[in-house]
């Protein structure tokens, strides 16, 4: 059953595809879970859906329609969050919904539209292309850069900003760039698990991962190699049972994360009496 | 020389005074308290001696000089509310946070900061040095995330000393303490004083006693300068020290 799956191309591009996602959804989730922004990120991959219904209707390529959208959204949530902290849920409500609106608004007003909106919304790994994969390998080449470069002042940013801004450190600045970041991986993700699963890719491997691991490197690595796990298991789940990848992924994530939470409660339990 | 000379301070926050005209003077080797209710300034004052705050009138000088950027002579322990516990990193990377390229002009500091994810020994080494000095050495390699309350704010403390400055500045270094590690915090603050000039905010009135050999009480303004004497005066009145009548003189809230 393996073997015959692995011998289709269209599986292949998935499997790498998953991949180069779960590398850059492993690195910058850590980031994401660190910083307590979550629910930021949450709000970027939605407002993306802007960008996929502005690039339907100007009939340039999807991903980097999207890819621009993201990135212009995530520097209006730094903006917002950096700028008004107390009105904070209000404003990302508000550029999540408006973004996503847009969205949907530009594919009505698309002649003659026909695209699978679905695929966006929950994912179409079986369907990557060869040039998705080049894209999708740019992108994970620019953030894992980003991040080695940076790698001292994200660190201290993400532990103690008040400290770090103390030792010189440009905390708006990266504050704004670990969003940008989360953009790019938030792009390529929604080609895995589609928009609204994204958030579930940011979060479940890097909760596992966190209990895990000695250093945020550690993390991020940990964190790429359960999403790697989840998603190959996934894939072939959703591969033997006909079943929507991203949301098998999804799934298998899930309950991977509740057993461990699980095992955790008892043996600390037991450890404590 | 004073280690901190505080002239004429005036500090506002969110266009609000928060500190009206403060002069102080904090010698080498001082062991200065602050006390004063919530919102009073402390913290600001505190900021300002940093160079977070810019004053919008008067001037601070750190040993003579002036508009000091680095933390080079400065060590600080921020109060601890926003820090995530859980954050997966090991003690010895959160003390080397703490470590200035002292040898290094700030061009070069900066530069040395980027693609930089191994640590250079003579960091590793200072930073184990600061550790020991706050008697943390055999937790190094631990998680922070396993250490109690008390010994990760002495691994805060080892943080400010990888400097190796010449004051301490801690913000509440004590709050959400047991008594026990309290007095134990406080210990270790006493035995530095041997050779740094120490400032603490606190609101632990009874081990501030003990240990400082200066405190003032602000409120906006300086309400009580050097108010050890003031002190001394109530406790032996007293016969003992009563803390919430102390607190009601200095008409602060605890």
């Amino acid at each position: 059953m393996i073997v015959e799956a692995l011998g289709y191309g269209f599986f292949q591009n998935a499997l790498i595809a998953g991949m180069l996602v779960s590398i850059a959804s492993g690195i910058i989730g850590s980031l994401i879970v660190v910083n307590r922004m979550v629910f930021l990120a949450g709000g970027i991959a939605h407002t993306s859906y802007g960008g996929i219904g502005l690039a339907i209707y100007f009939g340039i390529p999807v991903f980097f329609g999207a890819t621009l959208f993201s990135l212009a959204a995530s520097i209006l949530m730094a903006y917002i969050t950096i700028n008004n902290r107390e009105k904070l849920d209000i404003y990302i409500g508000l550029v999540w919904s408006v973004g996503m609106a847009i969205g949907i608004l530009f594919i009505d007003m698309t002649p003659g539209y026909n695209v699978d909106l679905m695929s966006y919304l929950f994912g179409s790994i079986l369907a990557v292309s060869q040039e998705d994969i080049y894209y999708m390998s740019a992108l994970l080449a620019i953030i894992v850069l980003c991040v080695i470069f940076f790698y001292k002042d994200l660190l201290a940013v993400s532990y103690d900003s008040e400290y770090a801004a103390l030792r010189g450190v440009n905390v708006k600045f990266f504050y704004t760039f670990i969003l940008m970041l989360s953009a790019l991986s938030i792009v390529m993700a929604i080609k895995l698990v589609g928009l609204i699963l994204v958030i579930a890719l940011l979060t479940i491997p890097i909760y596992l991962a966190i209990k895990l691991s000695s250093s945020l490197a550690m993390m991020m690595f940990l964190s790429s190699l359960f999403s790697i796990l989840f998603t190959f298991v996934g894939l072939f789940f959703s591969y033997k049972f006909d079943l929507t990848a991203g949301a098998t992924i999804i799934m298998v994530g899930a309950c991977v994360l509740i057993m461990f939470l699980i095992y955790e409660k008892i043996s600390t339990h037991y450890l404590n009496r | 020389m004073d280690a901190i000379n505080i002239k004429n301070l005036t500090c506002f926050y969110d266009e609000q005074k928060v500190l009206e005209d403060i002069n102080l003077d904090v010698k080498e080797r001082d062991f200065l308290a602050i006390i004063g209710p919530n919102g009073g300034g402390k913290s600001t004052l505190l900021k300002s001696i940093l160079g977070i705050i810019t004053p919008k009138k008067g001037s601070i000088k750190i040993f003579g000089k002036e508009n000091l950027k680095s933390l080079e002579m400065i060590g600080y322990v921020p109060q601890n509310t926003n820090i995530n516990i859980d954050f997966p990193i090991r003690v010895i990377d959160v003390v080397m946070m703490g470590h200035v390229d002292t040898c290094a002009h700030e061009g070069a500091v900066s530069k040395n900061r980027f693609f930089n994810i191994f640590s250079k020994p003579h960091e590793i080494q200072c930073a184990l040095g600061s550790l020991k000095e706050v008697g943390m050495e055999a937790y190094a390699y631990k998680k922070i995330a396993t250490l109690s309350g008390g010994q990760r704010q002495r691994v805060m403390i080892a943080r400010a000393l990888c400097s190796n400055p010449k004051i301490l500045l801690l913000d509440e270094p004590t709050s959400n303490i047991d008594a026990e590690g309290q007095r134990s915090i406080y210990e270790l603050l006493k035995k530095l004083n041997e050779h740094i000039t120490i400032v603490v905010i606190s609101h632990d009135i009874s081990v501030i006693l003990e240990y400082a050999n200066k405190v003032v009480h602000i409120n906006k303004r300086l309400v009580f300068h050097d108010m050890q004497k003031n002190i001394n005066k109530v406790t032996k009145h007293e016969g003992h020290f009563c803390e919430v009548e102390l607190m009601q003189m200095l008409g602060g809230q605890k």
